[in-house]
């Protein structure tokens, strides 16, 4: 630092760490679809995007997957296979669609506990980043009764949450939003139990190239117009479609799950892979 | 028998031609300057959208989809938005000639002037006097309850002139009616887009014309056939282009005047 008070900017960069680091994370960019943005521009750019969609959310999820996304969902939960008085954290479930499976089957296999004080609900707590999709999910719970289930309203990357806190840990078509991937995953393993389990259901790569050509050109020449005539926005549709190629593929974030920490990592691929589940344990 | 033979040869033209409106607030620069007004169009609020480049394939999915949606829907404006869009491009190449070979067209497309309760100052025009086109405009667009913000963004136009042609079309639309003495009920929006389309030739304007009709209930039908109908093909026909008028220069013109000089009959109940 000069004594005369004159100091060029790349000294004060270089020589505080503070806004060293400021200046960087100002000037990375990462992906928002096939745009470089700055990463604090990303973050508000999704934000922007799920405060758009989230009105006609499972309207929209029904037009462009044809329905398949609830048979996806209902497998998933199926694998998390879920157990009473486990506590789940759903990440990135706004609207509910995880939860209310994995209550609806705790109810199924053991009714009684409807009208209790014990009523699955209790175990749930869903955070999500986006407050118009956690209203969403609200509304819809409280059609559905499910009076019990803790809201809150964080980042993934860095989430509310004390360690070992939770026994299962899923995220749903979420994880891709995330600006970096591996910190959202360290957090998994931070809040989850010793033994919990990390469930992650996500769009990702088609191995087989006729189909992926076929599923490229349904991706780009369909669901954007479709978006477009239902919701009026075309820019959160395209931005959708062009996240999931960005995304990395199924065997590239298996290794990531398991730099963070977990164990047994296992991938499966739904739908010839236009859809995996990733699960891993933290042993 | 001597022929005297004038050396000068007045034509008789109309008083108000002598003086054209839109030359009296002209900025005191040459042609070259005017030229060197940068020709992006002024953004309003908000960043702006990108333009979408559409193929083949989603310009077809995306004609269906909105007119389907327009139709069922009257409220998805947007909709009608992105029909013109998709469709319009011969039709906005020929406006752009033509508002080239007129010279306050030419103006209008160096300026790029855009209407917005940021770019007008509304409450300056409502205290204009009755008459002229300033409070004919607010007042339409008080009794109407209507703002000049509630036109999309064009999205689907990659050049930059045409995207500002479309988006000039939108926002002096409600000029047009102001103009055209017609109110925003399913009567007049109809007879305002027979006058568009037989002026600007876009597609969306001729489908809203041809099928609006439909909707009407049989005393607006008649209504239509008999008074709506024929004077706005005869406006539509006889007047000169409405695109080619730099209304922001003319807000203290008389509106009688004005539409006088475009030759626009009026509408006789």
């Amino acid at each position: 630092m000069s004594r005369f008070g004159l100091v060029s900017k790349d000294i004060l960069i270089s020589t505080r760490p503070s806004i060293r680091a400021l200046y960087q994370s100002r000037h990375k960019t990462t992906h928002f679809g096939y745009q470089d943005v700055s990463e604090e521009e990303k973050s508000e750019k999704v934000r922007e995007v799920f405060a758009s969609v989230a009105a006609k959310y499972d309207l929209m999820n029904d037009l462009m997957s044809g329905g398949v996304h609830r048979l996806w969902k209902d497998y998933f939960v199926k694998q998390v296979a879920p157990v009473p008085q486990a506590k789940l954290l759903d990440v990135a479930g706004g609207t509910g669609d995880i939860s209310f499976r994995y209550i609806q089957r705790l109810l199924y296999q053991q009714p009684q506990h409807k009208e209790s004080e014990s009523h699955p609900s209790k175990q749930v707590t869903i955070c999500d980043f986006s407050e118009s999709m956690l209203a969403e999910g609200r509304k819809r719970a409280k059609k559905l009764g499910y009076t019990g289930i803790s809201w809150v309203c964080g980042d993934a990357q860095q989430l509310p949450f004390p360690e070992h806190c939770f026994d299962c840990y899923t995220i749903a078509y979420g994880i891709r939003n995330v600006v970096h991937v591996q910190k959202a995953l360290n957090e998994a393993y931070r809040v989850l139990k010793p033994g919990g389990r990390f469930m992650c259901l996500e769009f990702s790569q088609v191995p087989n190239p006729v189909l992926r050509w076929f599923y490229d050109q349904y991706s780009f020449n369909v669901i954007p117009p479709v978006g477009h005539v239902v919701t009026g926005d075309w820019h959160s549709y395209q931005y959708l479609v062009e996240s999931i190629r960005k995304f990395p593929d199924q065997k590239t974030f298996a290794l990531m799950i398991e730099d963070a920490g977990f164990r047994r990592v296992r991938y499966e691929d739904l739908t010839f892979g236009i859809t995996a589940i990733h699960s891993g344990y933290k042993l | 028998m001597a022929v005297r033979l004038k050396s000068v040869i007045t034509i008789p033209i109309h008083r108000m031609a002598r003086f054209p409106y839109y030359k009296s607030n002209l900025y005191p620069c040459t042609e070259k300057l005017l030229r060197c007004i940068s020709s992006t169009p002024r953004e309003l609020q908000g960043a702006p959208l990108k333009p979408v480049l559409l193929n083949g394939f989603q310009r077809t999915l995306l004609s269906i989809g909105a007119a389907a949606m327009a139709v069922t829907d009257p409220t998805r404006h947007d909709m009608v938005a992105t029909l013109g869009e998709t469709t319009g491009h011969k039709a906005l190449v020929r406006i752009h000639q033509k508002m080239l070979q007129d010279e306050e067209g030419r103006l209008v497309l160096q300026d790029k002037p855009r209407i917005s309760s940021s770019t007008v100052n509304l409450p300056a025009l409502r205290s204009l006097p009755e008459g002229t086109l300033g409070k004919c405009y607010t007042n339409f667009l008080d009794n109407n309850k209507v703002t000049p913000d509630s036109r999309c963004t064009v999205l689907f136009i990659e050049d930059v002139e045409l995207r500002y042609v479309m988006q000039r079309y939108r926002e002096v639309h409600d000029l047009f009616h102001s103009l055209l003495g017609m109110p925003t009920n399913m009567l007049g929006e109809v007879a305002v887009k027979w006058v568009e389309a037989l002026q600007t030739g876009l597609p969306m304007c001729a489908g809203a014309a041809i099928f609006g009709p439909i909707r009407f209930k049989p005393k607006q039908r008649s209504k239509y056939a008999t008074q709506y109908l024929p004077w706005a093909v005869k406006v539509g026909s006889e007047s000169k282009p409405l695109m080619n008028i730099y209304y922001e220069k003319r807000w203290e013109q008389q509106v009688e005047d004005l539409r006088r000089e475009l030759n626009i009959s009026p509408f006789m109940i």
